[in-house]
């Protein structure tokens, strides 16, 4: 009896002062809805090990922001709602509550919608979610930030025309939109409409069915359109699968372009030889020669605390998206220490003033050492988008090479859209829009 | 000792026929409604932050899947027909019940639940047709037509999600006779009331002439049309009722747990959960329903929880900890070897493994 009591005060006492430790020192506290297991597990382990590597790059490199360092912690959301749903409420009050959330899954972004109203926590998603959460005035906690997927969609119209040789030279022309049967799929082909009406080219979508290994009817259907390009808008398994039938059914690859979910390594290495010279968008440049990431593998790995096990990874396309999650995060909490308080932990409130003022030009770019690496962004009460701006890159067979400079989208007519379909949200939520002349 | 029948007798048919006869049973289940009524809202009153915690991450989502689970163990587990379109069934009640507060201007919300239940009961008839020719295996298949249907029907039709360009559904707010449920504990307080009602409903239904009819399919249809059960009617019956608690449930999981749901949340996977809910639980049921949707909801959580709690002990004491993919992937190991366990202990549920303690617990302290 007496050595069981022996072994269980220390214990207890270890599991007091770990506790107090945590509250002693001032921590901005990040909480992480990763998910390592499972069907998206290479995309999960590569975007939150990004994100990691560089929160802890600017807390060994810097001591944190501003003085302030940043924890975090995981919890595994098997990329399913309602464990996502579980890990947001468990996560957002810890740590002196949550400065912001990325659930890096469309179906979680969704299922948290109304609840970061209610927490005062602003949720940011790059390059998924909701595209008309850019409408601030509708959304104030939602972040859809550089660019969405109808901003996507109309650089890939640009792009295509571009290689075209101009707006003119679209008449006629066919496309062909391959795409993963659900909402996220689906989601962009308004815009292709839209273009269709717009420069006279031919527009057609063919559905792929979850999770779709299996595209030979709809490649017999595509060399029946005999198109000029085919837009990829695929997920997991699909993007591999959907290069590999392209190329059995002969239709080149310089003619097929990708979404950015189909522009990783993990996309094109499965279709080994085929995937040479297929081309996809991307909101960010990756590579481990990137200076941004020979730094961080200096800072971080050298030391052994890098998050990625397997290094080779490091500056690879996923690997990168996630450090531009954790410039967004740390970037959006310095701005608004700017304004609360340099040193202080912030709130999510005052994360938000953050984002929503957020200003990376090229010079703050050049000095967080990304120039060029992401797109120059700037965000307002009313814009939660910033940027829109996409890049186009092609494998080469060992690596992505960048092949355009930064395209801008149509603002224009794609803000019009947004406004349309926000306000009919608000509508049907009976949401009153926010006057963002008012805000400060 | 305390679990025994002894000294208490029945004067009355209609004390011989309640729901539990044995007054233990009516003590228990009293305790529990207590607890779960009041002492539940109580703790998420006084204690806000993990009590809102508990409600909406756990508690909400326990009892709108015992609510499926129930569902399908009523067609699977009393009736005997193998079902895997239970996700599809939920996915029809979530749409209808959006559709219903949407066009049919001031409905009632509990009305458009019901109307929404109904909805996946006619759904239901419609994909249990074939259940009158096939069995077991090849029924499975069958239903899981309706997995892929549902979800196909309601991606493909944007009239279904009011032509959102996303084809996701946001629930318009709860309003019932003009109060507005929105707190965690008033969410919680209605799915409860609702699971409540429907699970009593369910237990009073089993030990009646359907439930018995149910039974008799399921043990031998043949033998239970010779003894004149009209096999149609008890099937589709069993369809009907079983996709209208899945329903019930659907259009709880969008109005009161997520709020904003994608036909994609409503995948193959999910009715697999709910399968399997019913498995572990045991099949044939109403405890086991509860039971099974515990275990499979509410113990990954708490896995990841122990794992954290572990891991940031190790961080603390010895600064090393084990890696995020480690963590995720022992939780599943570990998930998975219970799994296994508990159905090599008692194949038939943990139910069953319930029964067996309350029949020990009669001879105690003295067995023979």
């Amino acid at each position: 009896m007496l050595h069981r009591k022996n072994l269980i005060t220390p214990l207890i006492g270890l599991v007091l002062a770990a506790s107090a430790g945590v509250a002693a020192a001032q921590e901005q506290f990040v909480p992480l809805l990763s998910y390592r297991v499972g069907a998206y597990a290479s995309g999960g382990s590569g975007i939150f090990g990004g994100y990691i590597d560089y929160m802890s790059y600017i807390n060994m490199k810097e001591g944190g922001v501003n003085g302030v360092k940043l924890a975090w912690e995981e919890c595994e959301t098997e990329y399913n709602n309602s464990r996502g749903v579980e890990c947001y409420e468990r996560l957002k009050k810890k740590g002196g509550g949550a400065a912001l959330v990325q659930p890096l899954s469309t179906g979680i972004t969704y299922s948290l919608i109304d609840r970061v109203v209610v927490d005062k926590v602003p949720m940011v998603t790059l390059g998924y979610g909701r595209t008309d959460a850019a409408d601030g005035r509708v959304f104030p906690w939602v972040f859809p930030m550089i660019t969405t997927y109808w901003s996507q969609a109309d650089a890939m119209v640009k792009f295509i025309a571009k290689k075209e040789g101009g707006d003119a030279k679209m008449k006629g022309k066919k496309l062909v939109h391959l795409y993963h049967d659900s909402a996220y799929g689906k989601e962009p082909i308004g815009v292709f409409q839209a273009y269709a009406k717009k420069l006279g080219y031919e527009f057609t979508a063919i559905a792929v069915p979850h999770p779709g290994n299996e595209q030979s009817s709809q490649w017999q259907q595509i060399r029946q359109i005999k198109p000029d390009y085919v837009i990829l808008w695929g997920w997991g398994v699909m993007n591999p699968t959907a290069i590999k039938t392209a190329q059995r059914t002969g239709f080149p690859r310089e003619k097929l372009i990708g979404v950015w979910w189909a522009g990783a390594e993990e996309d094109v290495i499965p279709a080994g030889a085929a995937s040479k010279g297929y081309t996809t968008a991307a909101f960010n440049v990756s590579g481990d020669k990137l200076p941004l990431v020979q730094d961080i593998k200096k800072v971080v790995y050298a030391k052994g605390k890098g998050n990625m096990e397997d290094e080779s990874r490091v500056g690879s396309v996923l690997h990168t998206r996630g450090i531009v999650h954790g410039i967004i995060t740390v970037e959006a909490i310095r701005k608004a220490q700017e304004k609360y308080g340099k040193g202080k932990v912030m709130t999510g409130e005052q994360v938000r003033w953050g984002l929503e003022n957020l200003n990376l030009d090229e010079a703050r770019l050049k000095a967080l050492n990304a120039a060029g690496f992401m797109p120059p962004l700037k965000m307002s009460c009313a814009d939660h988008e910033g940027s829109g701006l996409v890049k186009f890159q092609t494998w080469d067979g060992n690596q992505w090479k960048v092949i355009s400079d930064w395209i801008t989208p149509d603002k224009k007519m794609l803000r019009d859209m947004i406004e349309e379909s926000s306000t009919k949200f608000a509508k049907e939520k009976g949401i009153t829009l926010r006057d963002c002349s008012k805000e400060s | 000792m305390l679990y025994r029948e002894a000294g208490q007798f029945k004067t009355s048919y209609a004390a011989d026929q309640q729901i539990f006869p044995i007054r233990q049973d009516r003590i228990g289940i009293a305790i529990v409604l207590v607890l779960a009524f009041v002492a539940v809202p109580l703790f998420a009153k006084f204690v806000p932050d993990t009590g809102q915690y508990l409600l909406s991450a756990i508690f909400i989502p326990f009892l709108i899947f015992s609510l499926a689970a129930l569902g399908l163990n009523i067609l699977t587990g009393y009736a005997g027909q193998l079902s895997l379109g239970t996700a599809a069934f939920m996915a029809v009640g979530a749409f209808a019940a959006y559709n219903f507060v949407l066009r049919v201007p001031g409905i009632p919300l509990l009305v458009a639940f019901i109307a929404a239940g109904l909805c996946a009961a006619a759904v239901g008839i419609l994909f249990g047709l074939p259940s009158l020719r096939i069995k077991g295996f090849y029924l499975a298949v069958a239903t899981l037509a309706a997995q892929f249907f549902v979800v196909w029907t309601l991606v493909r039709f944007p009239w279904f999600s009011n032509h959102s360009s996303s084809g996701v559904i946001t629930a318009q707010k709860m309003v019932i006779l003009g109060y507005e449920f929105d707190s965690p504990i008033e969410k919680y307080m209605l799915t409860l009331a609702i699971v409540a009602i429907m699970a009593v409903a369910v237990k009073n239904m089993v030990r009646g002439t359907v439930g018995r009819a149910w039974m008799a399919v399921r043990d031998m249809d043949v033998a239970a049309e010779v003894i004149g059960i009209r096999l149609m009617y008890t099937k589709l019956l069993a369809f009907a009722v079983s996709s209208f608690y899945c329903g019930v449930a659907g259009a709880l999981y969008a109005y009161a747990y997520l709020g904003t749901v994608e036909p994609e949340a409503f995948t193959l996977d999910l009715s697999f959960r709910i399968l399997f809910m019913i498995i572990i639980g045991g099949v044939g049921s109403v405890l086991g329903s509860f039971l099974g949707a515990a275990f499979i909801v509410v113990l990954p959580i708490v896995l990841n929880v122990f794992v954290h709690g572990l891991n940031g002990l190790l961080q603390s004491t010895v600064q090393w900890s084990l890696p995020g993919s480690i963590t995720s992937n022992l939780e599943l190991i570990v998930f998975g070897g219970l799994i296994i366990f508990f159905l090599i202990v008692e194949p038939h549920g943990l139910a069953r493994l319930w029964q067996i303690g309350k029949e020990k617990l009669r001879l105690w302290p003295f067995p023979h």
